[in-house]
């Protein structure tokens, strides 16, 4: 159950997947997506609500073919680049896009978490989304008949969380914002979570999230795994990181020396027990 | 009153700010509207109730956030919600007042692009997306935008429609079923636009002290009408200015 990084994610993560590494602004699990890029998986449709410089950077790195998502940028900062260099010059691969928004790619995740074909809500209504996108379409209520849009549930083959800790049995426990992590991990076939600490027991915590071993196939310790994202009790988020990320992002070269850097790291990231 | 000169990023945030009411419900976007909803709840409205899309409710950060889920905003939210309940529960079920919203591009009927310049599938520039923005300009009782003003941001039809404004006109949101009522007022640099009551074009209806209003209408890109009882924005005051610095850290 609790291994280390490298060898979860290669028996969790093949070419062609459809991934989801989610979490909020907060709890991003950024050494997962990193050994992504170093075991150089190919072909990944990539899924986040709010892809930032960790999916910039699989995107660069040419592991994505596609991008499900609802806000693509570096928060706070600006755009993101080698996102922009692969939609506008298809560098260093094609990158589909199929966009939605918060809204919808939340209720499509509570769909797959559900075990519903699709979700309903209000929204998209008189937007471009809606003709460019052919996962949006309406749907008449059958008790009041008002017109309502309706997106397919998604259901990740993988989907990555980071959570503050675990127990030895790999019982999950997270807090803070939340996001959309409980739906992501219950829509997905396969799950793995990358935690800051295993402990004994799971004190509660007001607002925590948990979720129970039986949903998460493999746990791998990474502290400091969502930096520069924040872990709440643990660490700040490092604004300064993703400041100077636009830097990097904007100029193949630099990404280019960056990416080397990572993969030339002698050791990954993450332990077992 | 005011003794210090101040900027036209300073009039824009203020007179934003003072668009709210204490005790609304603001479902608030990052940047420019986070900076004006804070100096609100710090000036006239203390009791303004922010959410930021996540999931944090009734936060009262002591310092800007930077990106929307910042922890401060987490720990000092009343409570803090999965993003499909802030989505579903609060904005949907039309519990919110007001959206706080940005854009990159505007159109003469408030529409709103934050998702490519040029074609979608071949665009000149591709921006961050819809976000929580479609759904926010559909359901909050009513909608501020907050951008700075330009030809190149002030168009006479926005690229693609990211979040929908007033359409082409009068009685389109109304056909399409939205509930709110959509963006009631542009603040910007220069001066303040509202949809005209008939046909809810987009009119100059306020300006900052010392513009023009020819200065508006040459940074917008549509024959901008203006509004007969053209209204001035009073002047930031010396405390206004104060609690603007002591956010943005400007002087």
């Amino acid at each position: 159950m609790i291994v280390p990084l490298d060898e979860a994610v290669r028996e969790l993560v093949h070419d062609g997947d459809t991934v989801a590494l989610e979490g909020f602004t907060h709890l991003i699990p950024v050494a997962a997506g990193h050994e992504i890029i170093r075991q150089g998986l190919r072909g990944l449709t990539l899924v986040r609500m709010t892809p930032d410089i960790v999916y910039d950077q699989l995107i660069g790195a040419g592991c994505a073919s596609k991008l499900v998502f609802s806000w693509g940028g570096n928060p706070g900062v600006g755009s993101l680049h080698r996102f922009r260099d692969a939609v506008t010059s298809s560098w260093p691969v094609p990158l589909e896009i199929e966009e939605h928004s918060h809204a919808g790619m939340a209720n499509r995740y509570v769909a797959g978490a559900s075990g519903l074909p699709f979700a309903i809500l209000r929204g998209y209504s008189g937007t471009d989304l809606v003709d460019n996108n052919p996962n949006i379409k309406s749907v008449t209520c059958p008790f009041s008949g008002q017109e309502l849009a309706a997106v397919p549930a998604l259901n990740p083959d993988v989907t990555i969380v980071h959570a503050q800790r675990a127990d030895r049995d790999g019982n999950v426990q997270l807090w803070g914002i939340t996001g959309i992590q409980k739906e992501a991990v219950l829509a997905a076939e396969r799950t793995l979570v990358t935690v800051e600490e295993v402990v004994d027991a799971l004190d509660p915590v007001p607002g925590q999230v948990i979720l129970p071993s039986r949903v998460v196939n493999r746990v791998s310790v990474v502290p400091g795994g969502a930096a520069p994202s924040y872990a709440h009790g643990y660490y700040e988020r490092d604004n300064e990181a993703y400041r100077a990320w636009d830097a990097v992002g904007r100029d193949r070269e630099a990404f280019a020396a960056w990416l080397e850097e990572l993969i030339a790291a002698p050791e990954p990231a993450g332990r077992g027990l | 009153m005011t003794t210090v000169p101040w900027t036209s990023d300073e009039i824009m945030t203020v007179t934003a700010a003072r668009s709210l009411r204490d005790r609304m419900s603001c479902f608030v976007g990052i940047g420019l509207p986070s900076t004006a909803a804070n100096v609100a709840r710090r000036t006239h409205a203390p009791g303004l109730w922010m959410i930021y899309e996540s999931g944090t409710l009734g936060t009262v950060p002591d310092h800007l956030p930077l990106s929307i889920g910042d922890g401060i905003l987490a720990e000092t939210a009343d409570t803090v919600v999965s993003v499909p309940e802030v989505f579903n529960y609060w904005l949907q079920a039309g519990r919110i007042d007001v959206g706080f919203l940005g854009a990159a591009q505007i159109d003469r009927y408030a529409n709103i692009n934050t998702t490519v310049i040029g074609d979608y599938t071949n665009p000149k520039v591709r921006l961050p997306g819809a976000g929580g923005a479609p759904e926010i300009a559909a359901s909050c009782r009513e909608v501020t935008v907050i951008m700075r003003h330009s030809s190149r941001a002030f168009v006479d039809r926005v690229d693609f429609v990211t979040s929908f404004g007033h359409g082409s006109g009068s009685g389109d949101r109304e056909r399409l079923g939205l509930r709110g009522a959509g963006p009631m007022r542009v603040i910007t640099d220069l001066g303040v636009l509202e949809p005209d009551p008939l046909t809810r074009e987009l009119v100059l209806t306020g300006v900052h002290p010392g513009v023009e209003a020819d200065a508006v209408r040459e940074a917008t890109g549509w024959d901008l009408a203006v509004a007969e009882d053209l209204a001035v924005t009073p002047e930031p005051t010396d405390a206004e200015l104060s609690v603007v610095r002591s956010l943005t850290g400007g002087s």
